[in-house]
């Protein structure tokens, strides 16, 4: 499939969108029992997955385990979730046919909007669900480790709202390049400790959170802010993520009587793209995940797990992570924050290497056009996260024949700086 | 001590041997593996060996150190930016043993560094250069199969780690094990603390209850009488970030044995 061309981004982009659409052309459903051993009692979603942590977490993970089973199953947590998602978050979010992107792109494209959820993504529907299963377990203190802040945001937000001390990690280097959300945070009554260790990222938060945990795990609860992690954190995460995938599955049916041919969404640790492959994962729809390739997965500059790692253990699951051949984890690059990571989530890992879910990776370059077409063609300003989902989308849209359904995972209000320092380069 | 069974492991069996011939106060140092050169890592073996350490315990620098607090992950990112690579140190361990050490060397590595090196083959590895144990502090027994397979097959110790919220694991987690258990001693991860945990001397017996392993007990252990109270309830106490804080400050290991146990 490699076209030997001088001009390396186009043959780049041929291939990739080769490989896609002959995923597209043999999609092959889950069957429904497979589903259900996703994952087994120990959270191993075929080889991945798992518990790779230090003993003295092992009884926080079975009570954690425990309580997701007995608390969020009932009818009394149901309920005040479905609350609060409604009547505070503002779901059901709409999906929003995109008239002049899809003549653009050149397909029928429709925009799942959890942009417009309260404080501006999906990490709002997964906050206030954990939040909400610690208050029950009566844990009154939460920890969160956050990147570009929209996690931690999200966490402040659900600790403000139910009445919970919240501390959040931030890798001093995030804690420069996102002043705003750290500000923001601390207004919410978080307290925001800085991690100082390493590349100072959000690797290094999730390791200073688990430590925290560690030493505190009688009285603190972990709010963890994507689907990885060890078990049962990727389940629960993807349990309070699928609501996007749910609600998105029947909109398309009631309002076009049809299910989309493709589902697109970008890839981080992968909580919004789980949340919404989940429901669909038995049905004929290609399913595509959007990892960051940074300035290019031959730069080394990238943050794709899938597409330029390796199966390894990171932060307590084996998966596919970047790492050198010492099993070093290597530092991951995007231009947006919410990717910059150097792993997935397992069930994301499994999905990959079972060729149920297609995953590729889009340029910081690729993500920041689709950004800009994006709000002038819509009036809808995406998170840099969103808009490589959208950059894929443009890539194969005029190839597909079926409606393409992309998550808009969040807005890009919290981009601000990052667009200005990109536009004054660009010269617009 | 309680006597005990061997099982046919050898990296079992100089263990064991080891914490029968030691003195009463045994005590098992932690050092980090290149930290801050393999030559440094070399000669503090020699002088801990020297000491009569019951077993050495070196660390395997990984990039991610879950379980270690600052003072080890400082002394990891010291020994990576000399370029220490899991062969340097296997290499090291050759060294020492054909130098004539004899003490039970056990390293202390991350899984995702045996995972990488490939279970069975860093077991060997071990087993060719003359390593008796491994510790690998965020191997939870749930996902221990293979490694104990390779255990199995090799005979080097897969050493047990408990901690204070282990214990109604304690059947399951200790049984059938080789080489000694590591009672954690404080929540948390490593570092100097001030205080003991209360519970942890009758936790020490319950920990007796499930094994007939020698027991050490570690993290945290920063003074004379931390170990003083300790010693009677366990086989060895186990020191890690006061030596190595101690080393990186330039003391000597003389000096260092000398602050807690003379
Ligand atoms: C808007 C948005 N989308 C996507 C992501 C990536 O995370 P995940 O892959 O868990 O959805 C983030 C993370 O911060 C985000 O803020």
């Amino acid at each position: 499939m490699h076209s030997h061309t001088p001009a390396p981004d186009l043959s780049a982009n041929e291939e990739r969108a080769a490989r896609a659409l002959k995923y597209l052309q043999d999609v092959r459903p889950l069957p429904p029992q497979e589903l259900q051993n996703l994952p087994d009692d120990h959270g191993h979603f075929g080889s991945f997955g798992g518990q790779y942590v230090p003993e003295t977490l092992m009884a926080a993970l079975y009570e954690l385990d425990a309580a997701r089973r007995t608390i969020m199953s009932t009818p009394a947590y149901q309920d005040a979730l479905r609350a609060l998602l409604t009547d505070y978050v503002g779901r059901p979010t709409p999906v929003t046919y995109a008239a002049r992107l899809s003549e653009a792109y050149g397909g029928e494209i429709y925009l799942k909007r959890e942009d417009l959820n309260h404080t501006g993504a999906h990490k709002i529907n997964n906050a206030l669900g954990q939040a909400l299963l610690a208050q029950k377990m009566g844990k009154r203190k939460l920890i969160a480790e956050t990147g570009a802040g929209q996690h931690g945001v999200a966490s402040a937000t659900a600790a403000a709202l139910l009445g919970l001390s919240c501390t959040v990690f931030m890798g001093e280097e995030d804690m420069k390049r996102q002043e705003l959300n750290v500000f923001r945070m601390r207004l919410l009554g978080a307290e925001v400790v800085p991690v100082r260790s390493g590349t100072r990222t959000l690797k290094e938060a999730v390791n200073e959170a688990i430590r925290t945990w560690v030493q505190n795990v009688e009285d603190t609860f972990y709010l963890l802010g994507s689907a990885v992690g060890p078990h049962p954190y990727p389940l629960i995460v993807r349990d309070l993520q699928r609501v996007i995938g749910d609600e998105a599955r029947a909109q398309m049916l009631s309002s076009l009587g049809r299910l989309p041919q493709v589902v697109l969404a970008a890839v981080g640790g992968g909580s919004n793209a789980i949340g919404m492959f989940y429901p669909f994962l038995s049905d004929p729809v290609g399913l595509i995940g959007v990892e960051a390739a940074g300035e290019g997965i031959e730069s080394g500059k990238h943050a794709s797990a899938v597409n330029g790692g390796s199966a390894g253990v990171l932060h307590g699951a084996y998966s596919f992570i970047l790492q050198d051949a010492e099993g070093h984890i290597l530092p991951a690059h995007s231009i947006s924050a919410g990717l910059d990571y150097p792993g997935v989530g397992p069930e994301h890992a499994y999905l990959a290497h079972t060729g149920r879910v297609f995953y590729t990776a889009v340029t910081d370059q690729e993500a920041m056009e689709a950004v800009y077409d994006l709000t002038r063609l819509e009036g809808i300003l995406p998170a840099i996260e969103s808009a490589h989902a959208l950059a894929f989308a443009k890539i194969i849209a005029s190839s597909t024949s079926g409606p393409i359904l992309i998550n808009i995972s969040g807005r890009g209000d919290k981009d601000i700086d990052t667009l200005m320092a990109h536009d004054a380069k660009r010269g617009v | 001590m309680n006597e005990l069974e061997t099982t046919g492991h050898r990296g079992h069996e100089a263990i064991i041997q080891s914490f029968r011939t030691r003195p009463a106060v045994r005590f098992i140092p932690f050092i980090m593996g290149g930290d801050p050169t393999l030559e440094a890592t070399e000669k503090h073996i020699h002088a801990l060996a020297r000491l009569g350490a019951t077993v050495i315990e070196i660390g395997v620098p990984y990039s991610d150190p879950l379980a270690d607090g600052p003072v080890i992950q400082e002394a990891a990112l010291r020994a990576l930016q000399a370029g220490t690579t899991v062969r340097g140190l296997f290499d090291l361990v050759r060294r020492v043993r054909a130098a004539g050490v004899t003490v039970p060397i056990v390293f202390l590595v991350y899984v995702n560094t045996v995972l990488r090196y490939g279970i069975q083959a860093f077991f060997n590895e071990a087993r060719a250069a003359g390593v008796e144990g491994l510790m690998i502090p965020d191997l939870s027994w749930e996902e221990s199969a293979p490694f104990r397979e390779a255990e199995e097959a090799t005979g080097i110790a897969l050493i047990p780690l408990v901690t204070l919220t282990s214990r109604h694991r304690l059947p399951y987690l200790l049984k059938d094990r080789t080489g000694f258990v590591y009672v954690v001693s404080s929540l948390g991860v490593t570092g100097t603390r001030e205080e003991l945990d209360k519970r942890l001397v009758s936790y020490l017996t319950e920990v007796r209850k499930n094994t007939d392993l020698p027991v050490a007990v570690g993290f945290g252990i920063s003074q004379k009488e931390h170990i003083e109270t300790l010693s009677p309830h366990a086989d060895a106490v186990i020191i890690g970030s006061h030596l190595v804080s101690h080393l990186a400050a330039g003391g000597s290991i003389d000096d260092w044995y000398k602050t807690l146990f003379a």
